[in-house]
């Protein structure tokens, strides 16, 4: 506990507004009090955080120089974009240019300074201190993120783009960006994160965004998670939403050394409708960790959720999907689907789909599998022909493909599909496959 | 449109709420060394059946009552209110036939609805019958004894059988297993014990009453069944409790062994006092049933209709050691006013190809809460592992609440587990249908919630059927054809 | 022995029924016709009882008694019975089970005492034959999993078993192959008798090649707006429904 003591030294400066650091104080007293979780917690009983307390973590102060070979990794969604490099605003590798009326996009820190009153306001009020411990941390932490806000009626022609790049750096770093995003009444957006890194030094990102969702306005929201090897991340999304809005997530993580997202969604108001859409897909040693909730807080609001996994080696997957249907909820359907596949026997799916519901007329289900690709369309493939080994591969693929195909933006789905293709085991070629394939379209 | 007559359906008054005037004698509230040391001097124990029970003891002191993960609210048990034995006077000389037994007590059973002789008889059951703290009777000792297979009371098998008891005992829920495990091997105070021969198929079907008689007592019986290899048993175990407006504790064990080829059937109808309509009193309900399939093509089936209590805590369990092994697990459970109720089952696969069925049907009405907690896990070691689990739950009115908490542990590749969840209401249009033929409300719900529940009732032995539906009020009068 | 004059009906607050007025008596078979969004299922649902359905004018007698007060259970033992046209899955229930349950409903709701197990199996044996049907359905849920054609064919059935004094057919047609219609119309011809009314709810004529009906009605915006003999189907068939609705606006 002393080493993050010693981190929350560093957090508050001279200019550091008051109210701030009074809010920080707090926060970092509550998550001293509550200490980082342990497996004891059933919201942590599958995944262990205590290299989070091995590791040694310093921040960044300043923003590093970024190579090449890392520049090229970031998606070309041509999209209004914030990059932050290790944590920091980088200026350079951000496009904030031509945003259209009603439209704020700034880096956090920017926004405090001129908006204080509405960036403190926003962020807190749905993931708050007492959320839990690592939120309070967050709290405690938070120096740079990103503050959102999309006017009444407005559709957004272009995505935005979030980046949270890590760089090689000589100690581990750990930064704890936060993202507020204000959907105005009948506006659209589609909101691209992007975590992404290739180094071994082992840092630790720790995201909050608190998504509001004024009446009927539509939300798309993907987060493509391919960072560094070693790694860590503990993402929690928070999203309010009012009469007939929708929310849809694609949740696309492809490792990490340990991963780990919390999804809630709160349906206020009738009509509101979350879809939530994922796909685990882990090697190595990695661990994935997704957890949802979903709270029906108002009669005729909808839920679907649907997650794959995808596991080989040594990979550890959880999945913990919860609906709770309050009581006078009435007329709710809510479902949830999770399939897993293993690739190997090393490798192992916790999973944990919960229904919590306290009215009755509602359509409620959900369904988990686990198990391995359908032998008989394997034969049926090899029947005409097809090696075993690319049967199967693409059969994985196509397993992936039924979250995929639903994924319209074309740089994400593209490189989600060529890096399953090109990690699945026995590496069989059909990374080019994949490739040739994209290519011609 | 459907709320009265789903009212009437679970609304139903406690039958067996009466209590027996028959002279008992009971402990004096509390629980120390002194309590075990009376209990186990009182049933004659050996002295390595003490000591074990005092390991038990003083483990479980280093325990705390599990509060924080199971979806039950109760306040602390205060185990020093408990009397932690009681039985019908005279025990020393426990009677050894129905002739000898209290007419009372006999009594007692025909309000159960167990006329021991006749129903016995008819049914060709094997009654033992578990009244507070003491097994009364075992019927049909003798034929049983032909074929080899012994069944009376875990006293009396301590007694006589000791080898066999200190074998297993334990061996399947360890004394330290949990706290209330840990606490039932301290103060057990009788219960069932079965041992039926290698490739003896027992002739006929075993089966226990408990009953709850004296205030302020907490019942604490262990059962333990072994099936040698290739050996079979069906087992039924049927509960009830007075009326109370004092909550009162049952902390049992039931431990099964099945060997090679051993196919073990427990099927269980429990009807403890689930407390009034303002949740006053009832039965505070924490059990732990475990199977262990602890060789190559061992089968363990736990069947269940559940509508007591009003605390329930139980999660009979599998554990799937030898090869090609299967265990089953058949529930249905009601719960209404304000009975809680979390309750499901785990299934630990371990050996390769062993297969596991759950299906969980819960029915909750009134102001009740009842959720489903099941494990299903499958260790790196248990190749082609199959899990199939289907948990449906059916809402009677807007004030109860249904929950599912599966977890699925899936340690091996080859394995394939399947989870199917759903929790509705009763269709107004299955309603609407049943009644355009002419049925009244009431039984079309009845045969709609019957309909629901099929699934677990047809694995029942057909005696317990009867009574299970009977249970659930759900009268099906005239319409089976 | 059904009498609706002037029934107006609502379903989430629109009008659907607009004044409908209905005689038939026992012996006949009427069958209703109409585009869609006549109203014809809404009658249907009306006259069995259904939630969400409200009249706001009109009366409807059937045998002289107040239709609309009566219970949904009340009207099918008073011998009012719908054929559903889209026949409801009741999981675990077998349809042996409904069957009998319906059958000592209405039989103890006319004082009769209930039916002796080996009568009612020969009953239902002879109309499991004559539906075509094997013995295995009596223990299957009631619908469930059955195919369309099957469906339809365990709604007849019941009435058979059930013997309603006016049945009510909603769409008995749809999704049944040729070979399946006949059967059904077959089951609902050896329903007709001199004392049992029969009302079929259609959109195609061929229903009426294998079930001629007495009487014909068109149904269009919630009235009935022509009526005939079958002659009228043919015409329909010929000219379909706008020349009616023309002739009604102007």
């Amino acid at each position: 506990m002393n080493a993050w003591a010693d981190l929350f030294q560093q957090v508050n400066d001279e200019a550091t507004p008051g109210w701030l650091k009074s809010r920080r104080i707090a926060a970092f007293a509550r998550f001293e009090h509550l200490g980082i979780p342990t497996p004891r917690d059933e919201d942590w009983k599958y995944t262990d955080l205590k290299r989070l307390n091995k590791r040694q973590f310093s921040m960044a102060q300043t923003e590093a120089t970024v190579s090449h070979t890392d520049q090229a990794e970031l998606l070309d969604l041509n999209a209004w974009r914030i990059v932050l490099v290790n944590g920091v605003f980088s200026p350079d590798l951000s496009d904030l240019s031509d945003l259209p009326n009603q439209v704020t996009i700034e880096p956090l820190s920017q926004a405090i300074t001129h908006d204080q009153e509405l960036a403190g306001g926003l962020v807190g009020r749905l993931a708050a201190i007492d959320t839990d411990s690592l939120t309070a941390l967050s709290h405690a932490m938070a120096q740079e993120g990103a503050l959102i806000r999309v006017g009444s009626g407005v559709v957004l022609p272009r995505p935005i783009q979030l980046v949270y790049l890590s760089t090689e750096h000589e100690s581990a770093l750990a930064s704890w960006p936060r993202i507020a995003v204000v959907a105005g009444p009948n506006s659209q957006m589609t909101i691209v994160e992007q975590l992404v890194g290739q180094h071994a030094s082992g840092h630790y990102t720790q995201r909050v965004a608190e998504l509001f969702l004024e009446g009927n306005a539509q939300l798309t929201h993907y987060l493509l998670q391919t960072p560094a090897e070693k790694d860590l991340w503990v993402g929690r999304v928070h999203v309010e939403q009012k009469r007939d809005s929708r929310y849809q997530a694609f949740h696309l993580n492809l490792g990490g050394a340990l991963v780990r997202d919390d999804f809630v969604c709160e349906l206020n108001a009738r009509g509101a409708t979350a879809s939530l859409n994922g796909l685990l897909f882990g090697q190595g040693r990695q661990h994935l960790d997704m957890h949802s909730k979903v709270n029906h807080n108002a009669p005729n609001t909808y839920s679907d959720e649907n997650y794959k996994g995808i596991l080989n080696d040594r990979a550890r997957g959880v999945f913990n999907g919860k609906v709770i249907v309050k009581r006078d909820s009435q007329q709710i359907e809510a479902h949830q689907n999770n399939a897993n596949l293993l690739l190997s026997d090393q490798a192992e799916m916790d999973t944990k789909p919960e229904l919590e519901i306290y009215a009755d007329d509602v359509k409620c289900s959900h369904g988990t599998t686990t198990g391995q690709l359908d032998e008989n369309a394997v034969f049926a493939l090899r029947a005409r022909g097809v090696d075993e080994s690319v049967a199967r591969g693409l059969l994985t693929l196509a397993f992936a493909n039924q979250v995929l195909d639903q994924v319209t933006l074309d740089a994400v789905h593209d490189t989600v599909e060529a890096r399953i293709a090109g990690a699945l085991p026995e590496r069989f070629n059909l990374k080019g496959l994949v490739l040739e394939d994209q290519e011609a379209q | 449109m459907a709320n009265e007559a789903m009212e009437q359906l679970v609304r139903k008054e406690y039958k067996q709420g009466f209590y027996t005037d028959i002279e008992s004698d009971t402990l004096p509230p509390g629980l120390d060394e002194s309590v075990i040391r009376h209990i186990s001097s009182i049933k004659q124990e050996p002295e390595w059946m003490l000591s074990w029970r005092l390991e038990a003891y003083r483990h479980w002191l280093t325990m705390t009552e599990p509060h924080h993960w199971a979806k039950l609210k109760y306040p602390s048990i205060d185990y020093q209110s408990v009397s932690y034995y009681s039985a019908p006077k005279k025990p020393e000389d426990a009677p050894q036939s129905l002739d000898e037994v209290d007419p009372k007590l006999l009594e007692t059973y025909e309000k159960l609805g167990i006329p021991l002789h006749e129903r016995a008889a008819l049914a060709g059951v094997a009654v033992d019958a578990v009244f507070d703290s003491v097994s009364v009777t075992t019927t049909f000792k003798d034929q049983l004894a032909e074929a080899g297979v012994i069944f009376c009371s875990i006293s009396e098998a301590i007694r006589e059988y000791p080898e066999l008891v200190r074998q297993y005992l334990g061996s399947v829920v360890p004394q330290g297993d949990n706290y209330f495990a840990a606490l039932n091997s301290a103060v057990f105070t009788d219960g069932s014990f079965v041992y039926v021969p290698e490739g003896v198929t027992c002739p006929m079907e075993l089966s226990t009453y408990f009953r709850i008689n004296q205030a302020n007592t907490g019942q604490f019986e262990r059962t333990l069944i072994i099936c040698d290899k290739r050996a079979q048993v069906s087992y039924l175990e049927g509960c009830t409790a007075p009326q109370r407006d004092e909550n009162q504790l049952h902390a049992a064990v039931v431990e099964l062994v099945a060997l090679e080829d051993a196919y073990i059937k427990y099927s269980t109808v429990q009807n403890w006092y689930p407390g009034d309509e303002d949740g006053k009193g009832g039965i505070y309900n924490f059990v732990t049933k475990r199977g262990d399939c602890r060789e190559d093509r061992a089968k363990i089936s736990w069947t269940q209709v559940e509508t007591g209590s009003a605390l329930t805590w139980k999660y009979p369990s599998c554990i799937l050691r030898g090869r090609d092994s299967v265990g089953e697990f058949y529930s249905v459970a009601v719960t209404n006013n304000h009975q809680q109720a979390d309750t499901g089952t785990k299934m630990i696969h371990i050996g390769e190809n062993t297969r596991s069925t759950i299906i969980s049907k819960g029915i909750s009405a009134g102001h009740s809460d009842q959720s489903y907690r099941g494990l299903v896990k499958v260790a790196p070691s248990a190749r082609n592992a199959r899990n199939f689990t289907q948990c449906d739950s059916l809402l009677l009115g807007a004030s109860c609440g249904a929950h599912t908490f599966p977890y699925q542990e899936i340690g091996n590749a080859s394995a394939q587990v399947e989870h199917e969840a759903t929790t509705s209401k009763i269709g107004e249009d299955q309603l609407f249908y049943c009644m355009q033929r002419g049925i009244s409300e009431e039984d079309a719900v009845n045969m709609i919630v019957n309909g629901f529940c099929k699934d677990v009732f047809k694995e029942l032995p057909m005696e317990f059927a009867v009574e299970a539906e009977a249970l659930l009020n759900v009268s099906l009068e005239g319409a089976v054809g | 022995m059904l009498e609706i004059k002037g029934l107006h009906a609502k379903v989430e607050g629109n009008e659907i029924l607009k004044g409908l007025d209905l005689t038939i008596n026992p012996g006949e078979v009427h069958a209703i016709m109409g585009p869609n969004g006549a109203g014809k299922s809404t009658l249907s649902a009306v006259l069995a009882g259904r939630d969400g359905y409200e009249v706001t004018a009109g009366e409807i007698l059937f045998e002289g008694d107040n239709l609309l007060e009566m219970e949904v259970e009340d009207r099918a033992r008073a011998g009012l019975m719908l054929a559903f046209q889209y026949p409801v899955e009741i999981p675990g229930v077998k349809n042996v089970y409904l069957l009998k349950a319906a059958l000592n409903a209405q039989r103890a709701a006319r004082g009769e005492a209930e039916i002796e197990a080996p009568a009612f199996m020969k009953l239902v044996r002879e109309k499991l034959a004559q539906m075509k049907m094997d013995k295995s359905f009596l223990h299957r849920a009631v619908n469930e999993g059955f195919s369309g054609g099957e469906k339809k064919r365990n709604e007849i059935l019941q009435m058979l078993v059930l013997e309603p004094k006016l049945a009510i057919l909603d769409e008995i047609d749809s999704g049944l192959d040729i070979d399946a219609l006949r059967v059904v119309a077959d089951g609902v011809n050896s329903l007709r008798s001199e004392q049992r009314g029969v009302l079929m709810i259609t959109h195609y004529q061929r229903l009426l090649d294998y079930i001629v009906p007495d009487v014909i009605h068109v149904l269009a915006d919630g009235r009935i707006v022509k009526t005939g003999d079958k002659s009228l189907a043919l015409e329909l068939e010929a000219r379909g429904y706008d020349w009616l609705l023309e002739a009604d606006a102007s």
